[in-house]
């Protein structure tokens, strides 16, 4: 028994040793049946930006520097867009206690990125994401390139720097 | 090694190893491979100050506890599974965590007809009240249901999902129906959908129902009532029921969910009768830079759990979303709602707006104001008959109308909040609160304490050095004249974007009417990211205190010494 679990363990570790660079590079957006911002059926597979890279962004409306990121991009948000053609995706694991106060949050706010509600965390859980905020770079293709998890300021150079590598075709430099 | 980690393994390996092997080229080609892991680790001292000693501690210096998700997909198919370690729990983590062993696994097919999931899931039933199954690492929660799950969409817009299993309760395995087995139906239908000629109408309404069933073994159950030994009868299947409505049109939102449990005698409602109902209802309007809501809750005896005997953070089947907000700084915190399933009845109301930048009230960079009020009471509850006292065990317990509302206030909250740009490298968050909080009912105290008034402010200010450099300080001030008296707390971090995080803070209570209690809560704290790992290591006390997620508590009690933190995720 032990033996077996052990045998799961090293094989796991191995496949990811082996794929490390392949897998890395690899893994899509996965399938995921969670909300858009009006409370309706949304499946994760529809986010897209026509061949454009896009941005994943968890955050939750008690999350300090989750808001201080989207605020900070928010002044950036229209040069990006106009730049790159890129499209912010912010999914908000609030639960059913403040799910439906998203919608306002977000216009109170002045806010313009693409919301959608992950109420139970089953986006999050399939992202693997822990700690929020976190952040997904996918390409054209759907697939995620890269992630960063927590917030400094400044963060967001960073951020709007892979996707300009993304779109231009370059390899991305994770120094 | 626990029960049923001889079949865990079996499962995993004939799931997981089983594709790979087989599969050959197209695994190569297809097989995606994600993780993320957490290792939480401290070390405790003694605090002559705190009065935490050797014995306290019980000789425990050293606690540490994580957890490793992963999962594997293939096209349509998918596997994962979680491995948990508590040697021992950090303090204020339930010790019946103390083990470890992989508590969650899964395998799941999808397509866009049909998903079925084997092994444990999550899940949630509209907002929850009759059924939701979560986690939450930070509350030390974890209710997933270990068994089967069917969800089939026939059509667009209509989702059917039926589930079948029992819940984890820490590492204790289900025998000898130890605890209940979970059923649930529920049924969605999304109009716009499923309609072809509201596809692209400016209503949009959803709306859905489901049943669930918990049968826990049991027939009677012997209860000491006045002295004398009673023979209660038990209900073994226990039903609750719910239905929901989202309607929008424009920037207009209406949300409503009610539920109804049959009779649950329970430790939770003290062996009564009464039968449970809720009733959430919320509306909302949005529109650019202006967000309002409105929401009213009202509860009576809805917890609902798969084993009646349990009082404590475990086995719930259901999720009683709070209508108060959740407070992260330090002092607002101290103060958190949690939700009474035996009853309450809550009113909020939340208005935000952005002053336009460029405006004479906005400036440069525009203004952004927040506004929130909620109050949550009880119930109003009456004897059922001039002889029988109110919430006698083994009788009805009490009557109350539907939406009556009671007069003790449980909890009051009134905030304001305005966010200001002043330049370029100046930037504030300021927000006064003011609170009241029975401690006696939320703590579940008796009458000890009676209920604490405080007014609290905070000034959150951050000033960018250059693009990468960031320091940003709070100060907080908590005036009360009940419970520990005033606080005073501020913060000092300093970032370097993107991988640097310092921070020094401290939490006095200077108000204590015990000046030996007048104590100093400090802490410093550096964290190192790197891409999604993040490493961070901190020494100081820690505050007693509540910590909430969704209105479910749990209760951290005061230490001094190191922690470090450690997660990521590929």
């Amino acid at each position: 028994m032990k033996r077996t679990l052990l045998c799961i363990i090293l094989c796991l570790a191995g496949m990811i040793a082996s794929s490390q660079n392949a897998t890395l590079t690899r893994n899509t957006v996965p399938s995921v049946d969670i909300k858009d911002i009006k409370g309706n059926p949304f499946n994760t597979k529809e986010i897209s930006n026509d061949g454009k890279p896009f941005i994943i962004s968890f955050w939750a409306t008690w999350c300090k520097p989750c808001i201080n990121e989207l605020t900070t991009i928010a002044d950036l948000y229209d040069d990006w867009q106009e730049e790159t053609g890129v499209v912010i995706y912010a999914v908000s694991i609030d639960d059913a206690r403040s799910s439906n106060q998203v919608g306002p949050f977000i216009s109170g706010k002045g806010w313009t990125y693409k919301i959608l509600l992950d109420p139970n965390g089953d986006f999050k859980r399939a992202m693997n994401v822990n700690l929020i905020p976190q952040t997904f770079v996918v390409d054209g293709n759907g697939v995620i390139v890269w992630q960063h998890t927590s917030y400094a300021q400044g963060n967001e150079l960073e951020l709007i720097d892979v996707v300009r590598k993304v779109k231009a075709g370059q390899p991305i430099d994770t120094k | 090694m626990k029960h049923g980690s001889s079949f865990t393994t079996r499962f995993l390996a004939v799931f997981i190893l089983l594709p790979l092997l087989s599969a050959g080229q197209s695994f190569l080609d297809y097989s995606q491979i994600s993780g993320n892991f957490e290792a939480d680790a401290a070390y405790y001292l003694t605090d002559s100050k705190l009065g935490i000693t050797q014995t306290t501690l019980d000789g425990r210096y050293f606690r540490a506890q994580g957890f490793a998700d992963l999962t594997y997909s293939l096209k349509n198919f998918s596997a994962g599974m979680r491995f948990e370690a508590y040697l021992p729990p950090l303090l204020g983590y339930d010790m019946q965590y103390q083990g470890l062993g992989v508590p969650y696994w899964w395998a799941k097919y999808k397509n866009d007809l049909i998903e079925v999931t084997a092994g444990n899931f999550y899940e949630q039933f509209g907002n929850g009240m009759a059924f939701r199954t979560y986690q939450d690492w930070t509350l030390g929660f974890d209710n997933s249901l270990r068994g089967l799950r069917v969800k089939v969409n026939p059509w667009g817009g209509v989702t059917f999902t039926g589930v079948l299993g029992v819940q984890r309760n820490y590492w204790i395995p289900w025998t000898n129906n130890n605890r209940g087995i979970v059923k649930g139906i529920d049924a969605d239908f999304y109009l716009n959908d499923l309609i072809k000629s509201m596809s692209a109408s400016k209503w949009q309404l959803s709306f859905g129902g489901n049943f669930v069933s918990d049968y826990q073994k049991g027939k009677e159950k012997d209860l000491p009532i006045d002295t004398l030994l009673y023979k209660l009868s038990m209900p073994e299947n226990v039903a609750c029921y719910s239905g929901r409505i989202n309607l929008t049109y424009s920037g207009f939102n209406l949300y409503s969910e009610y539920a109804y449990k049959i009779n649950d005698p329970s430790a939770m409602n003290g062996w009564i009768y009464h039968p449970g109902s809720g009733l959430l209802i919320g509306a909302s309007y949005s529109r650019q830079n202006l967000g309002i809501t409105a929401k009213t809750k009202w509860l009576d005896n809805m917890s609902y759990k798969s084993d009646r005997t349990v009082t404590s953070n475990q086995l719930d089947i259901n999720f009683l979303p709070p209508v108060t907000v959740e407070h992260t700084y330090f002092l607002p915190s101290m103060y958190p709602y949690a939700t009474q399933p035996n009853g309450e009845v809550g009113f909020s109301g939340q208005v935000m707006y952005t002053i336009p930048r460029k405006t004479k009230l906005g400036g440069k960079y525009g203004m952004s104001i927040a506004v929130n009020f909620a109050q949550v009471n009880s119930i109003r509850k009456t004897q059922i008959s001039d002889t029988i006292p109110l919430n006698k065990p083994g009788t009805l317990g009490y009557k109350t109308s539907f939406f009556s509302v009671g007069d003790v206030v449980y909890f009051q909250d009134a905030n304001v909040e305005i966010t200001k740009k002043f330049s370029k490298s100046l930037k504030g968050i300021f927000t006064y609160y003011h609170l009241a909080y029975n401690k006696d009912v939320i703590e579940g105290h008796g009458k000890q304490y009676g209920t604490v008034y405080s007014n609290i402010g905070v000034a959150d200010i951050t000033y960018f050095i250059n693009p990468t450099y960031t320091l940003r300080g709070e100060l907080q001030g908590l005036w009360t004249r009940q419970d520990n008296g005033n606080w005073l707390a501020g913060l000092l971090e300093f970032t370097i974007s993107p991988k640097w995080f310092f921070s020094v803070s401290d939490q006095w209570n200077f108000g204590n009417p015990d000046k030996s209690q007048q104590i100093h809560y400090y802490n410093v704290n550096v964290a190192f990211v790197y891409n999604t790992t993040r490493i961070s290591l901190a020494y100081g006390r820690q505050r007693a205190g509540i910590i909430c997620v969704g209105g479910v508590c749990r209760y951290v009690p005061q230490s001094t010494g190191f922690t470090l933190t450690v997660t990521s995720s590929f």
